[in-house]
């Protein structure tokens, strides 16, 4: 089993469920995160202008079974990109276990 | 009879109008300052209009209308304690409302004054000794100075007589006034100036501000209206042309110039263009005819958007650019009823000037000594760590929007 991890943009958030849901990944969590990086935006507020670095991104943690690995990551990678510099990461890490909690069950078929 | 009832009728719809502006101050001074102190403000603005109603009852109304008698100063004169059921019950006491409907017209005006130092001092001042500031200035301050003016008093007994037909200077210096010495004495927000320069603290609900603004200009319409104290067509339908002319006029030239200055379409700019419009006209609402209205709006709003810029310059944090709006607009249209419409002429803005060096030293200095006081015995200000975690947390252990989650896209 695979924790594939990603960080992406807001606008893309639609597109990579799409292209997610289209190879069978119907199950994942995602939160709203903000991070610091390169990219600083311009702003003006009553005269004052300043920029930050504050970035809005969007994180989707998906745990899948090892044959599913390369086609989630094709679909983020697919969906998720514009071109531009800010597009996100992918992280894949291993996973040891997981248990249904309703039956106690474990193993790769309760991914499904 | 039948006139009365007319008149009456419109007068207590403005009474319901300028009522409603303090929705619109609550909502605009909220939506222009952080989330974290949302509850705050919104417990001072009911605050004010709760106790400003109170005690415009118990001595405001008589303070401010004490029928100045022969041989007096007209500085100071009061009609004693609570309303006159007795003069009441006389419908002949005026032609264009009853003593009930003045009572309460009046009462409204009278919370907007300290509505507009809420604003500026927001995100940092103490509750307590605020309320007790709005206490001594909605109770005894306000009508005081209005008594100068609109209760007969020795800036109506002018040869020339200062003019201020809504309260330019009786209401919007009154309060502006007040806000810029109470920033002064309370200092910038922690955060605003860096290394002497003005930083930005982005205001955390802009629609609201936005509904703010355009609920205070329905008010206005109250305000303004309402302030030819009877319906007579002409004068009200003018009134309530100049009035939006002018904020139509404010709000596009701040707009212009702040986008020309700035390379930005900033909002906020816009929305405090029409509040200026609205300040400015308010001194002549009733001598101007449409030309003049616009000049008058539009002046005011190129003032706000200059004004905002150097009051950040003097390091002088007014989170809602109350002093700009309030005190600099409410000084232009002042004077502008010595250069426009029906009174413009030299003696005029004489006595205009001499109108608002009487607030001047009247608002402020009362103002300083109230703020001097407590800053000196219970002091004004926040600690910095509740300043820094919000006033809502530690004033009233509350969250504004606790359970609600905004989403980007």
């Amino acid at each position: 089993m695979k924790k594939i991890e990603a960080i992406i943009r807001k606008s893309k958030f639609r597109t990579v469920k799409k292209a997610l849901h289209e190879v069978g990944v119907n199950f994942f969590s995602y939160w709203d995160v903000t991070g610091l990086g390169n990219e600083k935006e311009g702003h003006v507020y009553r005269g004052v202008s300043y920029s930050t670095s504050d970035i809005q991104r969007r994180y989707l943690s998906i745990v899948v079974n090892d044959d599913f690995e390369e086609i989630t990551i094709k679909a983020i990678l697919d969906a998720g990109a514009t071109g531009e510099v800010g597009d996100g990461k992918i992280f894949v890490s291993d996973i040891q276990e997981c248990y249904r909690i309703r039956t106690g069950e474990k193993g790769g078929k309760t991914l499904n | 009879m039948e006139l009365l009832t007319i008149n009456n009728v419109w007068m207590m719809l403005c009474t319901a109008l300028v009522f409603f502006m303090h929705l619109g101050f609550s909502l605009l001074e909220i939506g222009l300052t952080r989330q974290k102190n949302t509850i705050n403000i919104l417990f001072k603005n009911i605050f004010i209009i709760t106790v400003g109603l109170l005690l415009y009852c118990l001595v405001g109304f008589n303070l401010m209308y004490p029928g100045f008698g022969e041989g007096s100063l007209g500085l100071f004169g009061f009609a004693g304690f609570g309303l006159d059921a007795v003069a009441a019950a006389d419908l002949a006491y005026n032609e264009g409302y009853t003593y009930w409907t003045d009572f309460l017209f009046q009462g409204m005006f009278a919370a907007t004054a300290a509505t507009i130092v809420s604003g500026a001092v927001a995100e940092r001042i103490k509750l307590v000794p605020f309320m007790i500031f709005v206490i001594i200035y909605v109770g005894l301050i306000y009508p005081i100075a209005g008594s100068w003016k609109w209760g007969g008093g020795f800036l109506d007994t002018l040869a020339t007589p200062f003019y201020d037909f809504a309260g330019s200077t009786l209401v919007h210096s009154v309060g502006g006034w007040a806000a810029l010495v109470a920033v002064w004495l309370l200092g910038a927000r922690i955060g605003k100036f860096k290394n002497g320069k003005p930083q930005a603290l982005p205001g955390h609900n802009i629609p609201l501000a936005t509904a703010g603004v355009l609920i205070l200009w329905l008010g206005w319409f109250g305000f303004n209206g309402g302030s030819v104290l009877s319906a007579e067509p002409g004068a009200t339908s003018l009134v309530l042309v100049t009035t939006c002319l002018a904020a139509a006029a404010g709000g596009a030239i701040a707009f212009l110039i702040s986008t020309l200055l700035y390379k930005n379409f900033d909002l906020t700019m816009f929305l405090n263009g029409i509040l200026g419009g609205l300040v400015g006209i308010t001194a002549g609402a009733d001598l101007m005819g449409p030309t003049d209205a616009i000049l008058i709006g539009g002046i005011a709003g190129a003032i706000i958007v200059f004004a905002v810029a150097i009051i950040d310059k003097m390091k002088l944090d007014d989170p809602v650019g109350a002093i700009a709006v309030h005190l600099v607009c409410g000084i232009w249209g002042t004077l502008a009823v010595g250069i426009f419409g029906a009174k413009a002429g030299g003696e005029q803005l004489i006595s205009q000037l001499i109108g608002i060096g009487s607030y001047a030293v009247l608002c402020t200095g009362s103002t300083f000594i109230i703020f001097y006081v407590l800053k000196k015995t219970i002091g004004i200000r926040v600690s910095e760590k509740e300043e820094l975690e919000g006033l809502d947390k530690h004033e009233h252990g509350m969250n504004a929007y606790s359970d609600f989650r905004l989403n980007e896209h």
